[in-house]
C-alpha cells in the first residue's frame, strides 16, 4: 500500500516529567501507535529538582507532532511537552567505535584522521581500543563509514541531548502549572 | 489526630486490605462491583463485615466485562465515581474492554485489580498478568501498589484523577502482600498534582472574542456534546440557548443535557442523527462546538466539514483543540465556567428565516423517516415505534441505556428526555454488551427513576449472563429486547455496501422469555402492534425487574444515514 508520503522532518521533542514507573511507555505508545519511529531517545534529570526530561528524536509531519505533544502533555505526570526543530536546537550525541588494536599497526594515518575528525582514544585494552566523538549524528556516521576500513568490532550510539535556543525558562513553566494546578 | 497527645500509646495498625475498604469509605463510595479471586481476597475478606453492617454494597457481576459496565451505568446515571474490583490475570484481562469503553466516553472509574505477591512479580506466577502494561493506553492513569503504605495515598489520587479534569479511569493493581502487610492507617483526599492541571483559567479575552464572534453571525449553530454534562453545565447550556436563541443541536452522548423540547434544539448531528442539524451544519456561519471533540461519526469526511463556517471551540481538553476540526477560536475552559462568561452577553435573536431552513428540513425527515416509521403500515412492530411509545409510556422520564446497533441509533432518535443524565450508550467504543449491566448499574444508582433498557437480540447475549445480578440486587430495571433475528446493523451495512451478502449476521436465537424466566425475571413477548401498547404499560407499572421481547420488522434500515467518510451533506433519507 502507498503510505501518504506528507512533508517529513526531523523534530526534538522534550517532555518534562515527574519521575514515574510506566511513564516512559505511555509517552512512547504515543508515537509507536500512530507507526512513528523513534530515532533517538534520552532520559535524565533536567535543572529542576525531581523533575525528568525525555529527549526524543522522530521523524514526522508537523501536524503529527503537534498532536502528539498535546496527547503527551495531557498525561497526568508530565509537565509540559514541546517540538523543535533541528535548527532550533543545540544537539549533541555521543559514539563509541571499538576496533582491533591491530588497526594502529597501519600507521599514524588513522590516528591522525581520529585528531581530524574531533573524536578521540577513550580506551586502550590489550586487544582492542575505543574511540569516542561527540557530535551531530552525520558526523558520527561519517566516521563510522570512515572507520569501516579498520574493521570496526562494536558501535553503538547514544540518544540525543539537546538544549532548545528559545530562552524558554522550565523553571518559569514548571511554577506556572503547578499555580495553576493549585487552584 | 492524636499524635501529640501520648507518645507511649500503643500504634494501631490495619491491614492493607482494611485500609483500602477504609479509604473508599472515605471517598463517600458505598457502592462497588466487582468479582472475587485469589489475588484479591483479603480485600473481599475484609469487605465481609463492611457489608454485613451494611456500610458498603457489592454488587457481584457474573463476569468482570458486566461487573465493570455495570460500574460505568452507576457513574453515568449518578455522575459519582464508579468503582471496580477484578482480581489478577483473567479477572483483571476480562476488564479491559469496559475500560476502554470508558476512556472513550470519558467515564470516572476507579478499577482495582488484585495482583499476584509482589515477591512473584515477573515469574509468570500463576495468574501473574502486567495488567498495568495492557491498560495503560487505556486509562487516564494507572499505578501499581506493592507496599500497604502506599495504599491510602494512591487511591486519594486515584479519585482526584478520575474524577477532576476530563474524567476517565483509573487502574490500581495491588499486590497480594501489600493487601496482608500491616499499616497505620490516615487518609487525606487529594487537592492537586503537581503536574496536573484539571481545569484551565478561563481566558476572559477570548470570551470577548467569542462574543464578537456569536453577534457578527447571521446564522450561528450551537453542536453541544457530553462535556456539557461532565461539567454539570446543563442549566448554563439551557440559558445560553435561551438567552441567544442560536438553534441548537447534541452529539450522541450529549442527548438528555437539556429538555428535547426545549424551543432551539433541533436534534442529533451524526451519522444517524437527524436531517437538518447534519445538513445545516454546512450552510451556518458560525459553528459553536461546546464540550463535544468532533468523532468521525459526527463529521464524516473533516474535508468538507462546514468548511463555510467559523469554528468558535469551547473545550475543557487541549489536546482536542484542532485535533479534527481546525478551530477560528477555541476557548480552552471547562464547560460550565465558559457559558456563565458568556450568557451576560448574550442577545436574544429571532433567527426567523434560519429556523425556518431547519424546519423545511425536518418536514422532509418527518415525512420520509419519522413518520413511516412511527406509524407503521401493517401489523408489525418497528423498533422506532416501540421506543417511541416507550417515551411517551415512561412519560419521557425514564433513564434509556442502549446498547450498539440499529436499536440503539433508534433508541437514541426517538426517545426524549426532560433531565439530565437520561441517555447512557457506549458512544465512542461502541461496546455490545454494555447495556444490560450498564442498566442495572444505572438503576442501583438511581433507585427512584424508571430505568429502561434498550437492547438487540445479538448484543443481548453478550452479557445476558448479567441477569444474575438481579438474584442479589433485585432492582426493578425494565429490558426490552427489540428482537430482529439479525446482527442488524451490520447485516444493513452489507445490504448497502456488500450486495445484500448477509454473512455472518442472520441470528439463531434462543427462547428469550424462559431465559429471562430462569432468572426469576417476569418476561413477556409480543410481535404485533396492537399488543405494544398494553405491554408497555405492564412493564412501566410492574414493580420488579420485567423482560419484554419485541419482534420486530426483520431488515429495517436507520435512516438518515451519513455513508461512513462522506460529506456531511450526503446525508441519506432513504
Ligand atoms: C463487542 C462488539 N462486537 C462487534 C461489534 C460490531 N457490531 C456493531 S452493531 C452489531 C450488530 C448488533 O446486533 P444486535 O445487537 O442484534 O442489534 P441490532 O443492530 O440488530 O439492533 C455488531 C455485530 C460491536 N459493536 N461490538
Ligand atoms: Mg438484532
Amino acid at each position: 500500500m502507498v503510505k501518504q508520503v506528507a512533508l517529513n522532518e526531523e523534530y526534538t521533542v522534550s517532555i518534562f516529567t515527574e519521575n514515574a514507573i510506566g511513564l516512559l511507555a505511555r509517552i512512547t505508545n504515543q508515537f509507536t501507535k500512530r507507526h512513528i519511529n523513534i530515532e533517538a531517545l534520552n532520559v535524565s534529570q533536567s535543572e529542576v529538582e525531581g523533575v525528568h526530561r525525555f529527549t526524543i528524536v522522530v521523524n514526522t509531519t508537523e501536524r503529527q507532532v503537534q498532536l502528539i505533544t498535546k496527547q503527551i502533555e495531557k498525561q497526568v505526570e508530565v509537565y509540559r511537552c514541546f517540538y523543535h526543530h533541528a535548527e532550533e536546537t543545540i544537539h549533541q550525541e555521543i559514539a563509541l567505535y571499538k576496533l582491533p588494536i591491530s588497526a594502529l599497526k597501519s600507521g599514524i594515518e588513522l590516528e591522525s584522521m581520529i585528531r581530524r575528525e574531533g573524536a578521540r582514544i577513550l580506551s586502550m585494552e590489550e586487544n582492542f581500543f575505543v574511540i569516542e566523538k561527540t557530535g551531530h549524528r552525520s558526523e558520527t556516521s561519517q566516521l563510522f563509514e570512515k572507520l569501516k576500513a579498520y574493521n570496526v568490532a562494536e558501535f553503538v550510539r547514544s540518544g540525543r541531548v539537546a538544549i532548545t535556543k528559545p530562552m524558554d525558562e522550565l523553571k518559569e513553566h514548571i511554577q506556572e502549572v503547578k499555580a495553576k494546578a493549585a487552584v | 489526630m492524636s499524635e501529640m497527645q501520648n507518645t507511649t500509646e500503643t500504634i494501631t495498625t490495619i491491614s492493607g486490605a482494611d485500609a483500602f475498604v477504609k479509604s473508599l469509605l472515605a471517598e463517600g463510595v458505598d457502592t462497588i462491583f466487582g468479582y472475587p479471586g485469589g489475588a484479591n481476597m483479603p480485600i473481599y475478606d475484609a469487605l465481609y463485615h463492611y457489608e454485613a453492617e451494611g456500610t458498603i454494597k457489592h454488587v457481584m457481576g457474573r463476569h468482570e466485562q458486566g461487573a465493570i459496565h455495570a460500574a460505568q451505568g452507576y457513574a453515568r446515571a449518578s455522575g459519582k465515581v464508579g468503582v471496580l474490583l477484578a482480581t489478577s490475570g483473567p479477572g483483571a484481562t476480562n476488564i479491559i474492554t469496559g475500560v476502554a469503553d470508558a476512556m472513550m466516553d470519558s467515564t470516572p472509574l476507579v478499577c482495582i485489580t488484585g495482583q499476584v505477591a509482589y515477591n512473584l512479580i515477573g515469574t509468570d506466577a500463576f495468574q501473574e498478568t502486567d495488567i498495568t502494561g495492557i491498560s495503560m493506553p487505556v486509562t487516564k492513569w494507572n499505578y501499581q501498589i506493592t507496599e500497604a503504605d502506599d495504599i491510602a495515598e494512591v487511591l486519594a489520587k486515584a479519585f482526584f484523577i478520575a474524577r477532576s479534569g476530563r474524567p476517565g479511569p483509573v487502574l490500581i493493581d495491588i499486590t497480594k502482600n501489600a493487601q496482608f502487610q500491616e499499616v497505620e492507617f490516615s487518609y487525606k483526599p487529594c487537592q492537586m498534582i503537581n503536574s496536573y492541571i484539571p481545569k484551565p483559567k478561563l481566558d476572559q479575552d477570548k470570551v470577548a472574542q467569542a462574543v464578537e464572534m456569536i453577534k457578527a453571525a447571521e446564522k450561528p449553530f450551537v453542536i453541544w456534546g457530553q462535556g456539557v454534562i461532565l461539567s454539570g453545565a446543563e442549566k448554563e447550556l439551557e440559558s445560553f440557548l435561551d438567552q441567544s436563541n442560536i438553534p441548537s443541536a447534541s452529539t450522541l452522548l450529549g442527548l438528555s443535557a437539556i429538555p428535547s423540547d426545549h424551543p432551539t434544539y433541533v436534534g442529533m448531528v451524526g451519522m444517524h442523527g437527524n436531517y437538518a442539524p447534519n445538513m445545516l451544519t454546512n450552510s451556518c456561519d458560525l459553528l459553536i462546538a461546546i464540550g463535544m471533540r468532533f468523532d468521525d461519526r459526527v463529521t464524516g469526511n473533516t474535508q468538507t466539514y462546514a468548511k463555510q463556517a467559523k469554528v468558535l471551540h469551547i473545550e475543557l481538553d487541549a489536546a482536542e483543540i484542532d485535533k479534527n476540526i481546525a478551530t477560528d477560536l477555541a476557548v480552552h475552559a471547562d464547560a460550565k465556567e465558559a457559558l456563565q462568561a458568556l450568557i451576560p452577553a448574550m442577545e436574544k435573536n429571532a433567527y426567523t428565516d434560519w429556523y425556518q431552513e431547519f424546519n423545511e428540513l425536518l418536514k422532509e425527515e418527518k415525512a420520509e423517516v419519522i413518520q413511516p416509521e412511527c406509524q407503521p403500515e401493517g401489523d408489525g412492530l418497528t423498533m422506532a415505534q416501540v421506543v417511541d411509545q416507550i417515551a411517551e409510556t415512561f412519560d419521557r422520564n425514564a433513564i434509556i441505556v442502549s446498547d450498539v446497533g440499529q436499536h440503539q441509533m433508534k433508541a437514541a432518535r426517538y426517545s426524549a428526555f426532560k433531565q439530565s443524565r437520561s441517555h447512557i450508550t457506549s458512544g465512542g467504543l461502541g461496546t455490545m454488551g454494555f447495556c444490560l449491566p450498564a442498566a442495572i448499574g444505572a438503576k442501583i444508582a438511581c433507585p427512584e427513576r424508571e430505568v429502561v433498557a434498550i437492547i438487540g437480540d445479538g448484543g443481548y447475549q453478550m452479557t445476558v449472563q448479567e441477569l444474575g445480578i438481579l438474584l442479589e440486587h433485585p432492582v426493578a430495571v425494565k429490558i426490552v429486547v427489540l428482537n430482529n433475528e439479525f446482527l442488524g446493523m451490520v447485516r444493513q451495512w452489507q445490504e448497502l455496501f456488500f450486495d445484500n451478502r448477509y454473512s455472518s449476521t442472520p441470528l439463531k436465537n434462543p427462547n428469550f422469555v424462559k431465559l429471562a424466566e430462569a432468572y426469576g425475571v417476569r418476561a413477556s413477548s409480543i410481535n404485533q402492534q396492537d399488543q405494544l401498547q398494553d405491554a408497555l404499560t405492564d412493564l412501566r407499572d410492574s414493580q420488579e425487574a420485567t423482560f419484554l421481547e419485541c419482534m420486530v420488522v426483520k431488515q429495517e434500515n436507520v435512516f438518515p444515514m451519513i455513508p461512513s467518510g462522506a460529506t456531511v451533506t450526503d446525508i441519506r433519507l432513504k
